[in-house]
């Protein structure tokens, strides 16, 4: 009896503290690959305004879709932009529109394991589709070989490696290679998950970096934070003005700065292939995804309050976390979308 | 309880209402309707879970039929889905497992049981039990640190030189795959069939032993010609657990199999199971018939379940008629 009683008061205690506290909060859903920014934001942004706490699950940015279409969240995040489908399905059940805001960059880097092979390798377009297309079948292929002049590539079979789950790491690669071949386009085009035509599949960016480093002569692709943190080798990529760019958040900045003068009003933007000859070819926004209207006008100002202070200090927390930032034209269009949300 | 009714005298004169509330005060009643509650728990959730699976696979189930089953296509964008490939890397994983798991499981549970000194065997349990226990993803660290290397470095230089011919040995060989699949699931049963083998064979009645060695048996083929067969049911329960458990593994099988929906007759081919490509698969699946294919594959996983359910079952009671006919000889 005493046992239970002491108990009660403590959940009694505990639920006193959290009416006390008395936090809005604000629930979101979606993409892995932003977490850790998105995770310190919500984490400084609460410190800033006691009274309103996020709670964001990174479920991936199909999950995370699916729960703003049927309302089980306030918001959501993604890789890849919402569908014309995705789009009409919200408003019909929703009876309002979405808007999409881009919140940082992130990369994709080709990383393989080629015995006798330390430093960058210098791939072209090409060179991607033709070994994911599993037509170049060796390393010694004059596609690899004729950029990479003084380099010994072994004449070895070439393992392609890609993620076995759906991922924004797969829609972005995918859709440069969409842009870049024709025949990947028609044959295996862009989602988060594809029939892949070769290779084997992991789990995730670890599953990936796990299976290229143990088998010999591999070749896959992982997100370049991972890459950076975790010191996984990566080669150059040549971009759409001729130049072997390697990934770094320069150039992957440089590539949103080339991508913001056509930047469309609905934000939803591929900037894969982008113009700019210090642009990294393989990278992408990633993007929140706030309803039009809010039924509740306290969470709609406090989201609207922290998509204001995103765009601002918030961009300041990016790299150091190895996010690029948004640039300067692309944040002045958002901060004029904001107004849209009622 | 009927044919004890009788033997109580006070049973008799009592109407059936005071009989029940004394049968209530007694808490029989009581314990009775709660075990039995608890019972059909069970089915309800059994009829709840395929009801669910069947509701929500109707777009794929409308679209594809009974073509699900052969189609080797699975492709998100095109919106084309099949499960041949799946099935055949489900029945490919855990039929290698079992091969495996299969003698050494119970030939380990005859020493424990029969041959080893009970100190030996109760120590030995106690390092079986706590490998039961272990998270299967701890297996597939296992697998992709130890058997993945093992397999492209030893094992399969050494089988594909010489029966290299054979399809079933064909390379090349990327260390993941069927045969890798098959070994880590393997390892993570043969504890299941271990124990519940042993515990099987140490219930046989002493009786049995002691009338086989006295009609001049020796130890072995009192245990291998009456102490098995004797056990027979309860060894093939232990087997169905441990398919049971190899059918349904998704995080070990995901991270040693390669995850490549197709079919090869190779042991050293990649592969996909249907548990495995659920788990990769589920939470980026945006298309409602993408998502709906998945749960078919489920659906088809809880249907494969049960038929290789009821094969086992046909088989204990078919042996079992042989094996009284032979003892009855």
């Amino acid at each position: 009896m005493k046992r239970t009683a002491m108990l009660l008061t403590a959940v009694l205690a505990f639920g006193a503290l959290m009416w006390a506290q008395n936090a809005l909060l604000i629930n979101g859903a979606g993409a892995t690959f932003p977490y850790p920014i998105y995770s310190k934001w919500f984490d400084v942004y609460h410190q800033k305004n006691g009274n309103i706490q996020f709670n964001y699950q990174s479920v991936g940015s199909g999950a995370g879709i699916k729960q703003m279409t049927e309302g089980t969240v306030d918001f959501g995040a993604t890789d890849g932009p919402m569908n014309d489908e995705q789009l009409k399905a919200f408003q019909a059940k929703r009876g309002s529109g979405i808007l999409h805001f881009p919140t940082v960059l992130g990369a994709v880097v080709p990383t393989y394991n080629v015995q006798g092979v330390s430093g960058a390798l210098n791939l072209t377009p090409d060179a991607l589709a033709g070994i994911f297309l599993g037509k170049i079948t060796k390393w010694n292929d004059p596609a690899i070989a004729g950029p990479n002049q003084g380099v010994k590539l072994p004449a070895e079979d070439i393992v392609v490696v890609h993620r076995s789950d759906g991922s924004g790491t797969t829609y972005v690669w995918t859709d440069y290679l969409s842009k870049i071949s024709d025949e990947w386009k028609s044959k295996v085009s862009k989602n988060t998950s594809v029939n892949w035509p070769v290779g084997l599949g992991g789990k995730g960016n670890e599953g990936v970096t796990g299976l290229v480093k143990q088998t010999p002569n591999s070749i896959g692709y992982v997100e370049l934070i991972y890459a950076v943190q975790n010191k996984i080798p990566y080669g150059s990529v040549k971009n759409s003005s001729g130049n072997f760019i390697k990934a770094d958040l320069a150039s992957v900045s440089a590539a949103a700065a080339g991508a913001a003068k056509d930047m469309p009003d609905d934000f939803r933007v591929s900037i894969t292939n982008a113009p700019g000859k210090t642009a990294y070819p393989i990278c992408s926004f990633t993007w929140l995804l706030i309803p039009e209207k809010f039924q509740d006008p306290a969470k709609r100002d406090a989201i609207k309050g922290f998509l204001k202070w995103m765009l601002t200090d918030g961009q300041g927390y990016a790299e150091p976390l190895s996010y690029a930032q948004l640039p300067k034209e692309v944040v002045e269009k958002e901060k004029k979308a904001i107004n849209k949300i009622q | 309880m009927a044919t004890a009714n009788p033997t109580l005298p006070s049973a008799g004169p009592a109407t059936g209402s005071r009989s029940f509330l004394s049968k209530l005060r007694e808490g029989d009643e009581i314990a009775r309707l709660i075990t039995f509650l608890f019972a059909t728990s069970v089915v309800l959730i059994t009829i709840l879970l395929v009801y669910e699976l069947w509701i929500n696979s109707a777009l794929a189930r409308q679209k594809f039929g009974l073509h699900f089953f052969v189609t080797q296509v699975w492709d998100p964008v095109l919106d084309e889905y099949g499960a041949l490939p799946f099935i055949f890397g489900t029945l490919m994983t855990s039929s290698i497992a079992l091969l495996i798991a299969v003698p050494l499981g119970i030939g380990a549970s005859i020493f424990l049981a029969e041959l080893a000194p009970a100190r030996i065997s109760d120590t030995l349990q106690f390092f079986i039990d706590l490998l039961a226990a272990v998270p299967s993803v701890i297996y597939g660290l296992l697998g992709v640190f130890i058997v993945v290397p093992l397999m492209r470095t030893v094992i399969f230089p050494a089988l594909n030189k010489p029966f290299g011919y054979l399809p079933i040995f064909k390379g090349p060989s990327y260390g993941v795959g069927f045969f890798t699949a098959g070994i880590v699931l393997a390892i993570m049963v043969i504890p299941y069939i271990i124990s519940v083998s042993r515990e099987v064979l140490l219930s046989v009645p002493r009786d049995q032993r002691e009338a086989a060695l006295a009609l001049g048996s020796t130890r072995w083929e009192s245990t291998w010609k009456v102490v098995v067969p004797f056990a027979k049911t309860g060894i093939m329960g232990s087997i169905f657990l441990a398919l049971a458990r190899a059918l349904g593994e998704t995080m070990a099988v995901t991270m040693v199999i390669g995850n490549t929906p197709i079919i090869s007759a190779s042991l050293f081919s990649p592969g996909d199971t249907i548990a495995s490509v659920i788990a990769n698969q589920f939470t980026e699946a945006t298309g409602d018939l993408y998502l709906q294919s998945l749960v078919a594959l489920g659906l088809v996983l809880f249907l494969l379940t049960f038929i290789l359910n009821g094969l086992a079952r046909l088989l204990i009671v078919l042996t079992t008629q042989k094996g009284s006919e032979v003892t009855n000889r």
